[in-house]
């Protein structure tokens, strides 16, 4: 099948950018990275600039890879990275745009490739369990419920890819961060930190300069991991749980 | 020069708390005075640098990835290993340390293999109190599934996604410690260089990514925690970007290479689809708990799978190693799977493809908890090829997966250049010439966590180290050389990309060094690698500047490395005139197709020496003293 791609070229972070065309022959066998693949050797072979783009597993799972295909992140196959969507899905002639994800948060470092660092520092603010190294009880002596568990389990499988942010249209990343606190959040081992957590965490958020939640849900329909809105929903409790006990911690402090 | 593997004396149950005695400390309030550098994110280094950077020290992280939760331990699917014995089914440290020596085909260390064995218990601890969700029971304790060369269910997962929830676990407790200021990240910054001061590791060179620049830092210790080499293979089921760069430099500053030739090819893998492919995607081994592998009797027998009665089907494994059966290691099974495909009995458009079928497991448990228990891997297995394993068999062959070789390292982790430590998959110590399933989670974490912070602080609190500057030669030669590499790749501007060199490499390594080698392969092999390097440094297309983000720059200096570290896997296999787990040379087999070794020859660690450009390496021996087991013959029948 011949594709024909709009795809953006940026040199570095100062650079304004634009959309450059390729054509490119692919067949239905090929991942859509094994397609840019070939564009790429292509290119090199006529003493052009190969487009960069990150990926890393191809598998779906180390959310390395991303960008937004036809204004779709991940493109057109619901629920599924771009390294695991596979030309079958596509046909002959089509025309294709390959962009970056867009946000504040997300600067372009090149092409498609982008500094998701802001999702790092996120999880610095307080998406952990503070257990020193040794010290830990055997895993038996605190029973989980199994429903609980895997509801934390489906909340611990967001890859951080930021697909979430991409489909935002107020580039949030409230599904990114709800997951994290719904992971910790249903296990009795991350109850003590868990007003903290919520707190720090959506402090965080902001100072990244991502947008607020108006619960479009977008995000839960492109997210390759399945994460659904009600990490958000978790998220929302938790730190307005949060913010009411802070309050009665200071009003508790004042009066002793 | 003769290796000391520092291995404590006493009864082998008592040898690791006898070294931890004896250890010396750091004085708490002199650990923020000292330096560690961990290269690596993925379990081993993520583990590594939380803990260090815990009890105080100041640690430097790098990774080549934009995050530190990207590393490639994050693609493990199937579980880790724990001696618990939790199904109390008879498992217990002793049967773990010997299902591990044995899995290894009795090529591995017992003192090192003991002591993950004992650890393993505080792993699967440490990662449930980080809130690890690990599969549960109904009545709320931990579940277990079994893998494959054990006949006890010791195995913890996550899904079909352990890999990922134990590193985010790993990273949680790392980026803990990025927030408090104990660890200083560099995501997106590759180590090129090694710096060696008087004898010992002090600090490497890295390259940052996005805008080219090459730096030096400098520590009181190093530890590489950077991974495996199965990329040197081309098609792997390694991450794109794993690589030897780190090891291979240290190799060349003295560090000692050791059993290069132990390469595991992994039986469940997605068959090849074309010339453009860029992986392999493994298909965990858990699947064969429930999945069954067969091959049609029939030659050429192009019936859809559905269409084969049972009487006209070969479950092979079933058949050939009947108390194993489809849970027989996996040197034996993915050579099963060859020796079917060579006798022209393989499924699939290529002919390189055997049955692995869940049809019996649906029917006994149910469509339900089959998808509870892969769901992800079945839909993973969908997307690529466009069928559904719920109602076809999928179809498998072996590919490259682990290496079990790596860096020379002594009991306490650290290579024979003093001050610079190994862990996880990059060193050599704990799988032999075979990893069982599951056990290379385990060994990660087990280093990071629970061996390392133990005896990295041994070695500092030794001293013997004096101050290096910033402008010393040892440093500054470090940094030339990087640049001058980078340069010189630039400057090739040739005809050929990095990628048709690296694939070339590949197809020779598969077709001469894979699963089953002969001298005259390997030889084949050694004349064809210095010839495909000799094009490459002549020939090589890399376009762009080093101060930009530049892939090809990035893969072109990996692919050299290759290019130098495959001649050595080549010919470490020629010399091992044996068979043995991984490493299967076809001169040496029983009547029946079994690896056949030979103990008394070769009951050694291959420690291989740099002897500088264009020379061959110097072979050091570290001979494997078993005073515990009785060495036999491997048997899963
Ligand atoms: C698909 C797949 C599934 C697997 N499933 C299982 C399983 O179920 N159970 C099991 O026990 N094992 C499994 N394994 C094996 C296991 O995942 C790996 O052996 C293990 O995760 C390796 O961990 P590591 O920490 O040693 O290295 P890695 O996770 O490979 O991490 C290497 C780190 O080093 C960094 N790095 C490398 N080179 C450089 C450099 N030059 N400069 C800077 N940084 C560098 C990388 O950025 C990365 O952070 C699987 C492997 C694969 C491929
Ligand atoms: S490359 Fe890892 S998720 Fe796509």
């Amino acid at each position: 099948m011949k594709l024909t791609l709009d795809i953006w070229r940026q040199k570095g972070a100062s650079d304004a950018g634009r959309f450059e065309t390729y054509t490119v022959e692919a067949n239905e066998h090929m991942s859509f990275l094994e397609m840019l693949d070939v564009l790429n050797q292509e290119l090199i072979g006529s003493g052009k600039e190969p487009v960069a783009f990150d990926s890393d597993c191809r598998e779906g799972i180390c959310g390395m890879c991303g960008f937004v295909v036809n204004g779709v992140p991940h493109g057109p196959v619901d629920n599924t990275t771009i390294c695991q969507t596979h030309m079958r899905h596509f046909h002959d002639g089509e025309r294709l745009r390959l962009e970056p994800w867009r946000a504040a948060a997300f600067p372009v470092l090149k092409d498609l490739v982008v500094d998701r660092s802001a999702f790092d520092r996120i999880i610095q603010a307080g998406g952990f369990i503070s257990v020193r190294t040794g010290s830990a009880v055997d895993s038996n002596a605190m029973l989980v419920e199994k429903n609980k568990s895997d509801r934390a389990m489906t909340n611990a499988a967001c890859i951080g890819c930021g697909a979430c942010v991409a489909s935002c249209p107020n580039a949030a990343a409230a599904l990114f961060t709800g997951a994290k606190i719904a992971h910790l959040g249903l296990l009795p081992q991350g109850q003590p930190e868990r007003t903290d957590r919520a707190l720090n965490m959506v402090a965080q958020m902001g100072k990244e300069g991502f947008g607020h939640c108006t619960t479009i849900g977008e995000c839960e329909a492109n997210c390759p991991a399945h994460i659904k809105l009600e990490a958000i929903a978790q998220m929302n409790g938790d730190f307005l749980r949060a913010v009411f006990a802070k309050r009665e911690e200071s009003a508790g402090g004042g009066a002793g | 020069m003769s290796l000391n593997s520092r291995i404590p004396s006493g009864p082998l149950d008592q040898k690791w708390s006898t070294a931890k005695k004896e250890m010396k400390l750091v004085n708490p309030a002199n650990k923020r005075k000292h330096t560690v550098i961990v290269v690596g994110t993925g379990l081993a280094g993520a583990s590594a640098s939380a803990s260090l950077g815990e009890m105080g020290y100041n640690v430097l992280s790098f990774a080549f990835q934009d995050s530190p939760r990207r590393a490639h331990s994050i693609a493990a699917q199937g579980g880790i290993n724990a001696a618990k014995n939790y199904q109390n089914d008879g498992d217990s440290v002793y049967r773990l340390f010997y299902d591990t020596i044995k899995g290894g085909d009795f090529r591995a260390r017992e003192a090192n293999v003991y002591r993950l064995a004992e650890i393993s218990a505080n792993i699967i601890d440490q990662c449930t109190a980080q809130g690890v969700p690990f599969a549960r029971e109904y009545g709320g304790t931990l579940a277990n599934r079994s893998f494959g060369g054990a006949q006890v269910s010791r195995t913890f997962y996550a899904r079909g996604q352990t890999g990922q929830q134990l590193l985010l676990g790993a990273y949680s407790a790392l980026s803990k410690q990025i927030a408090v200021g104990t660890v200083k990240q560099f995501s997106r910054t590759e180590m090129l260089e090694l710096i060696v001061v008087d004898g010992r590791a002090r600090g490497i060179v890295t390259r940052d990514l996005v805008s080219g620049k090459i730096q030096s830092h400098l520590a009181d210790a190093v530890v590489l925690a950077t991974g495996g080499y199965g990329n040197a293979f081309y098609l792997s089921t390694n991450a794109k970007g794993s690589n030897a760069t780190a090891a291979w430099r240290a190799h060349r500053k003295g560090a000692f290479f050791a059993n290069p030739c132990y390469t595991q090819i992994h039986p469940t893998c997605i068959p090849k689809s074309g010339d453009y492919q860029s992986k392999l995607t493994l298909m965990s081994e858990s699947l064969r708990n429930d999945g069954r592998i067969w091959v049609p009797k029939k030659k050429g027998d192009t019936r859809s799978p559905d269409q084969i009665p049972e009487a006209e089907r070969d479950y092979y494994l079933e058949r050939v190693y009947p108390s194993y059966g489809n849970l027989a290691p996996r040197d034996v099974s993915s050579r099963q799977a060859k020796y079917r495909c060579d006798e022209g009995l393989g499924v699939g458009p290529s002919g390189l493809g055997v049955y692995l079928d869940f049809s019996e497991a649906i029917g006994r448990l149910g469509q339900k908890v089959i998808a509870e228990r892969y769901g992800n891997l079945f839909d993973m297995y969908e997307k690529i090829t466009g069928e559904n394993p719920y109602q076809v068999p999928m179809r498998i062959y072996p590919a490259v997966h682990y290496a079990m070789g790596g860096l020379w390292v002594d009991y306490e982790l650290m290579s024979n250049l003093p001050g610079l430590f190994v862990l996880g998959e990059a060193n050599f110590s704990d799988h032999g010439a075979n990893r069982l399933g599951a056990s290379a989670l385990m060994q990660g974490l087990g280093d990071g966590y629970f061996v390392a912070p133990y005896t990295v602080s041994n070695y500092l609190a030794q001293g013997g180290r004096v101050k290096v500057d910033a402008g010393a030669a040892a440093v500054k030669d470090a940094e030339k050389e990087a640049t001058g590499r980078a340069e010189k790749l630039l400057a090739v501007k040739g005809k050929r990309t990095v990628d048709s060199f690296h694939r070339e490499l590949g197809n020779v390594m598969w077709e001469n060094v894979g699963m089953a080698r002969s001298a005259e392969s390997l030889n084949k092999a050694l004349k064809r690698i210095p010839e495909i390097r000799d094009e490459f440094w002549k020939n090589v297309s890399v376009p762009g500047t080093g101060a930009e983000l530049n892939q090809e720059l990035e893969k072109a200096g990996r692919v050299a490395d290759f290019l130098e570290f495959a001649e050595l896997l080549a010919w470490d296999a020629l010399q091992r005139n044996e068979s043995c787990g991984g490493h299967f040379r076809v001169e040496y087999q029983t009547p029946d197709g079994e690896a056949l070794r030979n103990d008394a020859d070769y009951a050694y660690v291959a420690a291989w020496e740099w002897k500088g450009e264009g020379k061959r390496q110097e072979l050091n021996k570290e001979p494997l003293v078993f005073e515990n087991i009785h060495l036999a013959t491997r048997s899963y029948k």
